[in-house]
Formats: C-alpha cells, sequence, structure tokens
C-alpha cells in the first residue's frame, strides 16, 4: 500500500469492501466449527481480533530489524507466543468454555488471516495504523462469526447466549427448530449465501464464470 | 488391530477434517479448480501428516506432558502450554527438510509436489491432527494411524471437491454467488452426503 490510508478506512475497509472471509477466502480454517453457539463465537472473534491485532503491532514494531530471510519464522513465533497467551488465560478464567473451544483456539496460529496480515501490512507499515489494520481485519472476520453464530443458534435451538429467544415446542412454545443448522452442513450453507448476499449489494466483488453460455441456436436455421 | 481400522474409517469418514472440522479451508478451496493439482496437495497433505503426527506425539509424551521430563531428573515439569510453539516449530522444521531431501534424492516426486510444500506449514490440517492427537491422548501407534487417516480424509475430500468443480465451470451459476459462493454451497451439500457415514461403526 503505498498511498497513506486514513485510520477509518484501514479499520473499515476490511470490514464490507474487503472482508477477509467473503473476499479473499482467509482464515475460515479454524473458525466455523465455533459458530453452533453465540458464546464461542463471540469468544473467538474476541481471541482472533486481539492475536491479530497486537501480532501487526509487534511485527510492526521490530519490521525493521527482522531479516527478511527468516521473516516467516519470526512473525511465527510472535503469533504463537499471542495466541498461548491467550490460551492460557482462556483456560485460567472460562475453563468450560476453553474446553468447548478445544483446539480451535490453538489453531488460530495457522488462521491465514493473522499471518496475511502480518506479511501483507505490518511488514510495510508502521505499528499503530498495523495495529487498526489487525482490528479490521478481526472485526471483518467476527462480523461474519457472529452472524453465523446468531443465526444458528437462534433458529438451531431457539435461544442466545443460552437465554430462550424462541419458545421450543417441546417445552409447550411454538418454534420447531432446526437441527440441520446446529451440523457442520448449515455453516457452509450460510456462507454461501451470505457471499452471494454481499455481492449482489457490492457488485464489483462479482467473479466472472470461466466459460460463456452461447446463446440457443434453434436447430436448422 | 480391530481398534486401530475402526479409528482410520472414523478418521476417514466420520470425523472427515475438511467436511466436518471446516479444516484446511483456505487451501481446500484455493487449490481445488483442477483434479490433478487438488491430487498433487492431497498426497503431500497425507505425507506431512503421517510423518509430523507421529513426531509431535513423542515430543509430548517424552518433552512436554506433565512429569514427562523425569527422564532428564525433572519430574516436576509441566511443559505442556509451550505446545503450540513446538508443534508449529516441528512441523515447519518437518516440511523444511522433507522438501530438501526430495529434491535431493527424489527430483521427479520433488517437481511434482514441491510447491505444494511450503503451503503445508500453515495448513490448519496438519497443526489440528497434532492438536487433536493431544487432547485425545493418542499413543504412538494410534497417532501413526489417525495420521495417515485424517491427511487421507482431507485428501479424498479436496479429490472430490476438485471432480465436482471441474465440472461446475460448464453450469450456469447466478452472478453473485459465481465462483466463491457457489463452492461454499457445493462444500456444505459434500458435508451433508459425508454426514451419513456418522453411524458407521467396525
Amino acid at each position: 500500500m503505498s498511498k497513506q490510508a486514513s485510520a477509518k478506512e484501514i479499520l473499515f475497509d476490511p470490514v464490507f469492501n474487503n472482508n477477509p472471509i467473503a473476499l479473499q477466502i482467509l482464515g475460515i480454517c479454524s473458525a466455523l466449527a465455533v459458530t453452533s453457539n453465540l458464546k464461542t463465537a463471540l469468544v473467538m472473534s474476541i481471541a482472533l481480533t486481539a492475536v491479530t491485532a497486537f501480532s501487526n503491532l509487534f511485527i510492526a514494531m521490530i519490521r525493521k530489524q527482522i531479516p527478511s530471510s527468516i521473516r516467516m519464522i519470526v512473525q511465527m513465533v510472535i503469533i504463537a507466543s499471542l495466541v498461548i497467551l491467550v490460551d492460557q488465560i482462556l483456560r485460567a478464567y472460562v475453563f468450560t468454555l476453553a474446553k468447548q473451544l478445544s483446539v480451535f483456539v490453538g489453531l488460530i496460529i495457522t488462521n491465514c488471516i493473522v499471518m496475511g496480515r502480518a506479511e501483507a501490512f505490518a511488514m510495510q507499515n508502521p505499528p499503530g495504523a498495523s495495529f487498526l489494520d489487525g482490528i479490521g481485519n478481526g472485526l471483518g472476520y467476527s462480523v461474519l462469526l457472529l452472524l453465523l453464530g446468531v443465526v444458528r443458534e437462534l433458529f438451531g435451538a431457539g435461544k442466545l447466549f443460552g437465554q430462550e429467544i424462541l419458545p421450543l415446542v417441546n417445552d409447550g412454545g411454538w418454534y420447531v427448530p432446526n437441527g440441520l443448522l446446529l451440523l457442520p452442513p448449515s455453516a457452509f450453507f450460510l456462507i454461501g449465501l451470505f457471499i452471494w448476499a454481499l455481492r449482489m449489494w457490492k457488485k464489483d466483488q462479482q467473479e466472472q464464470p470461466a466459460f460463456r453460455l452461447a446463446p440457443q441456436v434453434k436447430e436448422g436455421e | 488391530m480391530e481398534h486401530l481400522l475402526s479409528l482410520f474409517v472414523r478418521a476417514v469418514f466420520i470425523e472427515n477434517m475438511a467436511l466436518a472440522f471446516f479444516l484446511g479451508m483456505c487451501s481446500f478451496i484455493a487449490i481445488s479448480k483442477k483434479v490433478e493439482t487438488a491430487i498433487g496437495l492431497g498426497i503431500a497433505v497425507i505425507v506431512v501428516q503421517t510423518i509430523t503426527l507421529p513426531v509431535n506425539n513423542l515430543v509430548y509424551t517424552y518433552l512436554l506432558k506433565d512429569g514427562a521430563l523425569a527422564w532428564a531428573g525433572h519430574p516436576e515439569l509441566d511443559l505442556s502450554y509451550i505446545g503450540f510453539l513446538t508443534y508449529i516449530g516441528v512441523i515447519a522444521a518437518i516440511v523444511q527438510i522433507l522438501e530438501m531431501t526430495l529434491d535431493k534424492y527424489l527430483p521427479a516426486l520433488y517437481n511434482a509436489l514441491g510447491i505444494f510444500l511450503p503451503l503445508i506449514t500453515v495448513n490448519c490440517v496438519i497443526m489440528a491432527g497434532s492438536l487433536f492427537m493431544v487432547e485425545r491422548d493418542y499413543n504412538f501407534s494410534e497417532s501413526v494411524v489417525y495420521g495417515v487417516g485424517s491427511g487421507f480424509s482431507w485428501a479424498l475430500a479436496i479429490a472430490l471437491l476438485a471432480g465436482i468443480r471441474e465440472k461446475l465451470k460448464y453450469s450456469d451459476v447466478p452472478a453473485g454467488l459465481q465462483g466463491l459462493g457457489i463452492t461454499f454451497i457445493i462444500i456444505g451439500l459434500m458435508s451433508l452426503g459425508f454426514m451419513s457415514f456418522s453411524g458407521v461403526k467396525i
């Protein structure tokens, strides 16, 4: 990025215009399995945003000292240390939640968003802007994660944060829960639909088809 | 033996890395446009997974686990908290060594797999394999089987997806769904198909 972007642009651009998940397919790996309820999705979003922001900050601080031949290792060590920190904090204060998140906190290390932003942005920009960029990309990821969490928990179990919103038929209410939404395939469908919606709104993000259909020609003409 | 076989079947079909745990999605979508490259990457994942899992298992059992350093005279140490850093280091090192070995001794294989190897260090599947192995307390032989199984599950999924996407190029998809959107929906359908294995037990 050669021109200096304003702080607001750096922060909000990744949320809609350049969403890391919807446009760059980065970082979905460690995320979807935690979206079947909102609480884990929220904790995961906060953890990832914090890790991205701070790894960007620290890497930008020492970017002039890192020899380019070993920069990957240096980035990896910084990211892994931050993730260990997050994991230990989660284990110390919210142990049951940390158990539910199981291996997925550890997988933030291999999350392409963190590494991608460190490599693409923090290596060329001052710490302040890098920190904002980290938060922005974290938010872009969080928006999608929380959206999925809301849809899956609300319609799959009739609850939000474990509080009953739609009274279930089993408990004498009226709502028949859609069990599919709690299973893995629904997350893929929802992301597909989300991307569809986003691209109907922002037409410039649409991809061109590999082949165009030839116009139909009647036989014998 | 039966126990190991059942572990393998479970790793491949029921707990499919890509379709049930959403792991390795970045390269799963980016590299699945052609069947040949997809199979190449799939094989590379199987190879790396089969090597790294047992190695990480040994590292965990003899260096990191609570009381694992008893052989070195430090039974009170519990180093499991630096696990993440160690596993990723081991994975990166093994991928690097594998790359150099292949380059030196099996150049043909290196040419086929070489471009995929650097991608694999940051592939969540490999890291997740090690983390699941630790979480579920697999012993050495189980970790070998789980390594082969989970690697194979991912390779199977990406090869299938690539096959579907090759045909998909010729279909008329709504503009907003073109590319990424429809791919996610296809993966969703595949995942639904794999759900039907969930009752299978050997």
